[in-house]
């Protein structure tokens, strides 16, 4: 499924982005081939969030750059990176609250389908908006949630709804900032199975705590430490390397164990 | 749910039917003067129905909102004064002005969000109210009255008191029913996701400020109307039409009807000014009860007379 020849579809070179004294992306170089799942793991404060917000233009590095598809896309907005492909969901839900869940993603359809200056045509009857958001819902488990509002949805549902959201703008890179943060056991397991459904299709970027869903999806994985990356490599090679484990001593058991 | 037959659709549906009757109660009874009081409230429930649609559906906190009808009203004024009486070229002058006016200060205001956003275009119609005072050609500070009303060649008698409120009228039902289309369009939808949410927007790719900006323009615009229509009415513009304590009154306005409401901002407009009305009869002191009035709804029934009317009939 990955193939390394290939140009990679993310490429991050010399990142840097300070906040004051502090190097939250510390002279951060990445590569993401077409294909892969890539995981970032590291400790609190490493730096990750700090990262993603870099690749989908929510914050601007201090220097460096980062090249999609092709393109330096290190100083377009993050609307203008959404519209090549690249989309990310957000480590704490970020959802249109009233409104439905159909609507949420009906809109990420929209903002893929023409511009949105049409002011007569009812948006909620546009049979092509509604069928690709109903499409989406479903594959994340929602369909039968569509016109609940989302602010009556579970924790476990919005997250499973930021997912359809990102699916629908039809990425080419998706951008999940810890999809698992603050799920239940059988809500972790369905969005793991989710995700291995997902990896055959669309290129990954997955920042996580949860060892076990990392170790089970990756191909490969980066794991930052203050800013910087200090491994990067297949699981196995992460699993053995010395550097990871001192780094993470206390969660060193999780990573052994699970693996 | 899906019934449209409820407390709050018959009152509108009660209140529209009031309105567009209210010449025939008026010539019956031989009440004149209510029918002079309606005209003006069409008309400011036009302004509301417009300043409703950035606040309530876009999110956007203007204090600033009765520059447009000093604006729309001065184009009128200005023009007649220089001996163009036709309504063609007024109005479209006015609703020109207008929307230039706002995409100007949309652009630089909506750089800014909540406190600074309010603060910004209460600035910029504090100096539209300042320079309208500059004006020593147009009256000054004094104003400028209108002699001669729009003249629409033979198709409208603007003089005539029932032809003009119906203008009005049409104006309002025209003005809410456009918004009503907007407000469900693509691009009504984005606006009021942006309102939600605009981070979450501009991370599924929408440029939320493009939308915000077009959105503040049509919301002017349509203020522009009104402030055309108020100059004819009043037959008189002065600067006052644009102080801060108008754009003050057209927000209360809309919070009393029930912003993001349609038709919240009409309704709230008939309760405010009949008040004032009434009040205004008995005491000089009228704000003094307008003012707990307004506490009490913000407190106790957030989403205005229209939320409590939907609380009620969903039971």
């Amino acid at each position: 499924m990955v193939d390394s020849l290939a140009d990679p579809l993310l490429r991050v070179e010399s990142l840097v982005r300070r906040f004051g004294g502090i190097k939250a992306t510390d002279n951060l170089s990445l590569d993401v081939l077409p294909g892969e799942l890539h995981a970032i793991i590291g400790p609190n404060g490493a730096g990750k969030t700090t990262l993603i917000s870099q690749l989908t233009g929510q914050l601007m590095p201090n220097s460096g750059a980062i090249h999609f598809a092709g393109r330096d896309v290190t100083w377009l907005p993050s609307y203008q990176r959404s519209r090549l492909g690249l989309a990310r969901s957000f480590q704490i839900t970020c959802l249109l609250p009233d409104f439905t869940a159909a609507d949420n993603v009906a809109l990420a359809a929209q903002a893929h389908d023409g511009h949105s200056f049409r002011f007569w045509g009812a948006a909620r009857k546009e049979r092509h908006l509604r069928d690709a958001a109903q499409a989406a819902l479903a594959r994340v488990g929602l369909a039968k949630r569509a016109d609940v509002l989302v602010s009556e949805l579970s924790h476990g549902e919005q997250r499973e709804l930021e997912l359809a959201v990102a699916l629908a703008t039809k990425p080419q890179l998706l951008l999940l900032d810890e999809p698992m943060a603050g799920l239940g056991v059988t809500e972790s397991a369905r969005m793991v199975a989710l995700l291995k459904e997902l990896r055959k299709e669309v290129t990954i970027v997955l920042v996580e705590h949860d060892m076990e869903a990392v170790f089970a999806l990756a191909d490969r994985i980066t794991v930052l430490v203050y800013g910087r990356v200090i491994a990067s490599g297949d699981p196995e090679a992460i699993r053995n390397n010395e550097e990871v484990k001192r780094a993470y001593l206390g969660e060193q058991h999780a990573v052994t164990r699970h693996g | 749910m899906k019934s449209h037959i409820n407390a709050r659709n018959v009152i509108v549906a009660l209140v529209a039917l009031g309105l567009a009757l209210l010449p025939a109660y008026s010539a019956l009874t031989g009440n004149i003067f209510i029918l002079t009081l309606f005209t003006r409230i069409v008309i400011f429930a036009l302004a509301a129905a417009s300043l409703n649609l950035i606040m309530g559906y876009g999110g956007m906190m203007s204090f600033g909102h009765a520059a447009y009808l000093g604006i729309g009203g001065y184009a009128v004024g200005i023009l007649a004064y220089e001996g163009i009486g036709s309504g063609f070229i007024q109005w479209p002058v006015a609703l020109a002005v207008s929307a230039l006016y706002a995409l100007v200060i949309g652009a630089l205001s909506l750089r800014t969000r909540g406190v600074y956003f309010i603060m910004i275009t209460l600035a910029f119609a504090q100096m539209a109210y300042y320079i309208a005072s500059g004006l020593s050609r147009y009256g000054g500070d004094d104003g400028l009255t209108i002699y001669k009303r729009s003249n629409f060649g033979g198709l409208i008698d603007m003089s005539n008191r029932v032809q003009f409120y119906y203008l009005c009228l049409a104006c309002l039902f025209g003005g809410v029913y456009l918004i009503w289309r907007m407000i469900n369009s693509r691009f009504g939808m984005v606006v009021q996701g942006v309102r939600s949410n605009e981070q979450r927007m501009q991370a599924i790719g929408f440029h939320a400020n493009r939308y915000r900006l077009v959105c503040f323009v049509i919301s002017g615009t349509i203020c522009g109307l009104a402030g055309a229509l108020l100059a004819n009415n009043t037959d008189f513009i002065s600067p006052a039409t644009m102080y801060w304590t108008r754009s003050g009154e057209l927000m209360v306005m809309v919070v009393f009807g029930g912003m993001g409401s349609l038709f919240g901002p009409v309704i709230g407009t008939i309760v405010f000014l009949l008040l004032e009305e009434l009040l205004s009869q008995f005491t000089e002191y009228w704000a003094l009860i307008m003012g707990p009035l307004l506490l009490l709804i913000v407190l106790f029934a957030r989403g205005g007379i229209m939320g409590l009317l939907g609380r009620l009939s969903r039971g």
